[in-house]
């Protein structure tokens, strides 16, 4: 039982450090800077937490499958694998996960005050250091909060999972593939344990980001 | 040509702001109403904002330059230097101190932009003066605090002193009294008379009090529309 969970921990946490660092990217850049095409970027950022799970899966497969246009090339280049590994899994939850952390991070964005960033631009900083000293630190508040929940997404993830990386024990087995065949099989008592580890989990994750937040708020908008 | 000289035009909404004025020292009160295009001069002059057309020095150093070209076609930008390297000290209207530092990291943000902060001997001459600034203001025992802990007219200390800090070649001030209370504003209105003499930093001050006007302006200009009248 212990071998999804630790699984599961460690699928969840590296596709979460993805989904932290290309969704501050990317709110920075959409919200941030004069890009063309925002809406265009954005819905497609957006598309993975609309789209079936099933679909997912199976557009990471063709991007990662052996004959797709990433996957042949890491395959060719590093002789690296990513379907049915443990990095198919962290890559599908990495994509379901990042649309979480791109709302909640460009929430935090646009609603600090710019006033801050126009202060600190007369003050000698330059657009990095703006980012790093003032937008991040008062965005702070809503990158933990899409941290935490991308974090649970990326946790309970399942279909697209399947679809790209199986459900091979010891291998690619995440806690939610191991409850659903746990269930499928009839091992109920094994099914029993998993779903309340998960909810106890998940429970405790939420309810301690609410309490934080509650104390936390501020996102410097002036009147 | 003069120490300050500012020639701006830019398209608003409502109106065109066209403003042209040259000062060497002292305090610039430009006086107007809410709407007048005030703000807006500011932040050009700061480099926020990009005038359609202009020239901008300060120190006789230019810092924007540009306009149309002649038969309509796009601007054409000689100098477009960005805000961090005007060189000015900026005190906004709601004083903009950054929420997540304290009072001494608010007034050492400027300080620790400089290059000469990562010489050692520098460094501490910067600090001092920091310091030096800090009890001149009576703020030095605020510098733990973050700026939700502190009042009205410390805030506006604090962000005239982050503001003046990084010795500046101009200061501008946003209807800097506008946010305090009738009593206080008039602590203040004393204090900032003993700064002006004091520092003697040439300033542009905007505001629509004709009070502050004739209190501290060495040269006073109304503006109306985007236009000085």
């Amino acid at each position: 039982m212990l071998g999804p969970v630790l699984l599961s921990l460690k699928i969840a946490l590296i596709a979460t450090a993805f989904s932290f660092v290309i969704g501050n990217f990317l709110a920075y850049i959409i919200n941030k800077r004069d890009i063309p095409g925002k809406s265009v970027w954005e819905t497609l950022i957006i598309l993975p937490m609309i789209l079936p799970p099933s679909v997912m899966g199976y557009l990471l497969l063709i991007a990662f499958g052996k004959r797709g246009f990433i996957g042949s090339f890491l395959l060719e280049n590093f002789g690296v694998q990513i379907v049915f590994t443990w990095m198919g899994a962290a890559i599908a939850s990495c994509v379901v996960s990042l649309p979480l952390m791109y709302q909640n991070v460009k929430a935090a964005f646009v609603s600090a005050d710019p006033i801050y960033e126009q202060a600190a631009r007369t003050l000698g900083s330059g657009e990095w250091k703006v980012f790093r000293t003032v937008t991040f630190p008062l965005a702070w508040p809503g990158v933990i909060s899409g941290i935490a929940l991308s974090f649970a997404r990326a946790l309970g993830e399942f279909g697209a999972t399947l679809m790209i990386a199986g459900n091979i024990p010891g291998k690619t087995q995440t806690v939610p593939t191991a409850i659903y065949f746990a269930v499928e099989s009839g091992k109920t008592d094994l099914a029993n344990r998993l779903v309340l580890i998960m909810t106890l989990f998940s429970f405790a994750l939420i309810f301690a980001l609410n309490a934080w937040l509650k104390k936390k708020n501020y996102t410097g908008r002036q009147g | 040509m003069k120490n300050i000289y500012f020639k701006v035009a830019k398209k608003l909404e409502h109106f065109l702001l066209d403003v042209e004025y040259a000062f060497d020292e002292g305090v610039l009160v430009i006086q107007g109403e809410s709407g007048a295009g005030k703000t807006t001069l500011l932040n050009c002059i700061a480099g926020l904002m990009a005038p359609d057309e202009g020239l901008i020095a300060i120190g006789g150093e230019t810092m924007f330059s540009g306009g149309a070209e002649r038969d309509g076609g796009a601007p054409r930008i000689g100098v477009d230097r960005p805000a961090r390297a005007r060189n000015l000290g900026y005190l906004f209207q709601s004083y903009a101190l950054f929420p997540n530092m304290t009072v001494e990291q608010n007034i050492l943000y400027g300080v620790r932009n400089r290059p000469e902060y990562r010489n050692g001997t520098k460094r501490g001459e910067l600090v001092d003066y920091a310091n030096y600034i800090m009890d001149t203001f009576g703020i030095g025992h605020l510098r733990r605090k973050h700026p939700r802990m502190i009042s009205g007219g410390e805030k506006q200390r604090v962000a005239l002193s982050r503001a003046i800090v990084t010795k500046p070649g101009l200061l501008l001030l946003d209807e800097p009294f506008s946010a305090l209370d009738d009593e206080t504003r008039n602590v203040v209105y004393g204090e900032f008379q003993q700064f002006r003499e004091k520092f003697r930093i040439p300033a542009i001050l905007i505001t629509h009090d004709a009070r502050e006007s004739e209190m501290f302006g060495d040269h006073k200009l109304r503006m109306k529309s985007g236009k000085l009248v």
